[in-house]
């Protein structure tokens, strides 16, 4: 009864996905969207960040290091009553109109996933800066130079650093559910469901094949973007 | 050429080099003998300017060294222990010092094709540098050192680890080297090799020199206890 119960849902599934029901396009789409944008601010905000912080040597480098670090766990439903908390009209971000909007959602896992370029940025230029470096140093090369050829040994760490941060955006649910609030309106343009807030109402209400299609869906993305980033940094970044 | 005097080097609470006086002639092999963590690799790092953050005194042609590092560091190359090899291709390694100089590319073209045929590293022109072997990675480390026209250049342990055709390349190179006027630091616990290359050498320990003198006159006649103790401990012949 129980495998019944899973198969039946498995199946819908299969039917939902292959068929492309609409809804389920639309949503993808939407999630692909809000977080993409999150991983690209986070990516022009978080690299050159990264970047100063793992070649720059200042006091108070290492508490920054930490509280990055520590940001990396943050728990995403206790980010989300934050932001709702500031983005609400009565907030101190309210007058910027972001509540229950997509540019919401994204910037609230852009502030999520910050500490994740970030933190993976330091981490990656710091396992190669020293040895590259004196390398550069030695054959002649400038500072700036020297720093370019850091970025460039390290640019694969930050390429995986971004991936991992629109994974984590894409999968989380905490900011999209309260930020965003999972609104949808059949052909409405301001619409803010995304996978995780679509799969959690779906499973409350016992639609087991929607939730299920969903999620094959929200992991197919994962894996995809993965298998593209390590497809494009094989051919652009070059040799291993 | 280069003259150093009382250098001393601490790393922390540990002292790397102590009251390190030496001079090195233009154009010759100077070995640096001792064994693993005698002060050998600081004293190169300091050489080549690697090191800036240390007590005495370091004149290179005359002039205090840590006053124009810069300058010094484009004068003195360092070839390391373990090959650093840079993403890319062995060609784009080799090259790299020529393009930060910003040397043509017809000339960059010439001047690492003449490398690579030096250390035979024809075949492997266009191959990752990363996933060649220890013993090509270390003749793609010295080609990127001799390719650029330094006056200096401070090797490393240079055929440590190496089979005998690997260390037999590299050690007919630093002769050819030689010839041409260059100037070789040659760190090493290989007594044969630096016997067999060097026009004097200096026997360090625990971060003091103890001995220096002409190759053949310290090897075959070692005047300190503590260098005929490190030399007699080896069966040359």
């Amino acid at each position: 009864m129980a495998w019944e119960y899973v198969v039946n849902g498995i199946n819908g599934a299969i039917k939902l996905v292959v068929n492309g029901d609409p809804e389920l396009v639309d949503i993808a789409i939407r999630s692909v969207k809000v977080s993409g944008i999150a991983a690209v601010l986070a990516a022009i905000i978080g690299v050159p960040v990264g970047v100063v912080l793992g070649l720059s040597r200042f006091k108070g480098r290492g508490l920054l290091k930490s509280i990055f670090n520590a940001l990396l766990g943050i728990p995403t439903v206790v980010m989300g009553l934050i932001l709702y908390l500031f983005l609400a009209p009565a907030g101190p971000l309210g007058f910027l109109g972001l509540l229950y909007t997509e540019m919401g959602i994204s910037f609230g896992q852009m502030l999520l996933i910050l500490p994740i370029v970030i933190s993976f940025t330091v981490s990656s230029i710091e396992s190669v800066e020293r040895e590259i470096r004196d390398l550069a140093l030695t054959l002649g090369a400038n500072k700036i130079q020297i720093m370019f050829k850091i970025v460039e040994e390290s640019l694969s760490g930050i390429v995986l650093s971004i991936i991992a941060a629109f994974n984590r955006a894409v999968a989380e649910l905490g900011i999209a559910l309260m930020v965003g609030g999972n609104i949808f309106v059949r052909g409405g343009g301001l619409n803010t469901r995304v996978l995780t807030t679509s799969i959690q109402m779906y499973v409350a209400r016992g639609e087991i094949d929607y939730a299920l299609a969903l999620g094959t869906i929200l992991i197919a993305i994962v894996f995809t973007i993965t298998a593209i980033s390590n497809y494009l940094q094989k051919k652009w970044v070059g040799y291993d | 050429m280069i003259e150093l005097r009382n250098i001393e080097k601490k790393y922390g609470e540990t002292v790397a080099l102590k009251k390190v006086s030496l001079r090195i002639e233009r154009g010759e092999i100077f070995a640096v003998i001792g064994n693993s963590g005698a002060g050998k690799t600081t004293l190169l790092r300091i050489l080549s300017m690697l090191e800036t953050d240390f007590l005495g005194e370091y004149l290179f042609n005359g002039k205090d060294a840590r006053e124009r590092a810069e300058e010094v560091r484009g004068r003195i190359t360092m070839v390391f222990q373990n090959p650093v090899m840079f993403k890319g291709s062995v060609f784009d390694n080799v090259a790299y010092g020529l393009r930060v100089r910003n040397v043509d590319s017809d000339e960059i073209e010439k001047k690492v094709e003449e490398m690579l045929k030096l250390f035979r590293l024809e075949r492997f022109r266009d191959k990752s540098a990363r996933k060649l072997s220890g013993g090509e990675k270390q003749r793609v480390a010295m080609a990127r050192a001799f390719v650029i026209d330094a006056d200096v250049y401070a090797l490393d342990e240079p055929t440590a680890n190496l089979d005998p055709e690997n260390a037999r390349i590299i050690e007919k190179t630093i002769k050819k080297i030689k010839e041409r006027g260059k100037t070789i630091v040659l760190a090493t616990h290989n007594l044969f090799q630096a016997k067999r290359l060097a026009d004097r050498a200096a026997y360090i320990e625990s971060g003091q020199i103890i001995e220096t003198g002409e190759s053949k006159e310290l090897f075959e006649n070692p005047k300190h206890p503590r260098t005929q103790n490190f030399i007699y401990g080896f069966d040359f012949f």
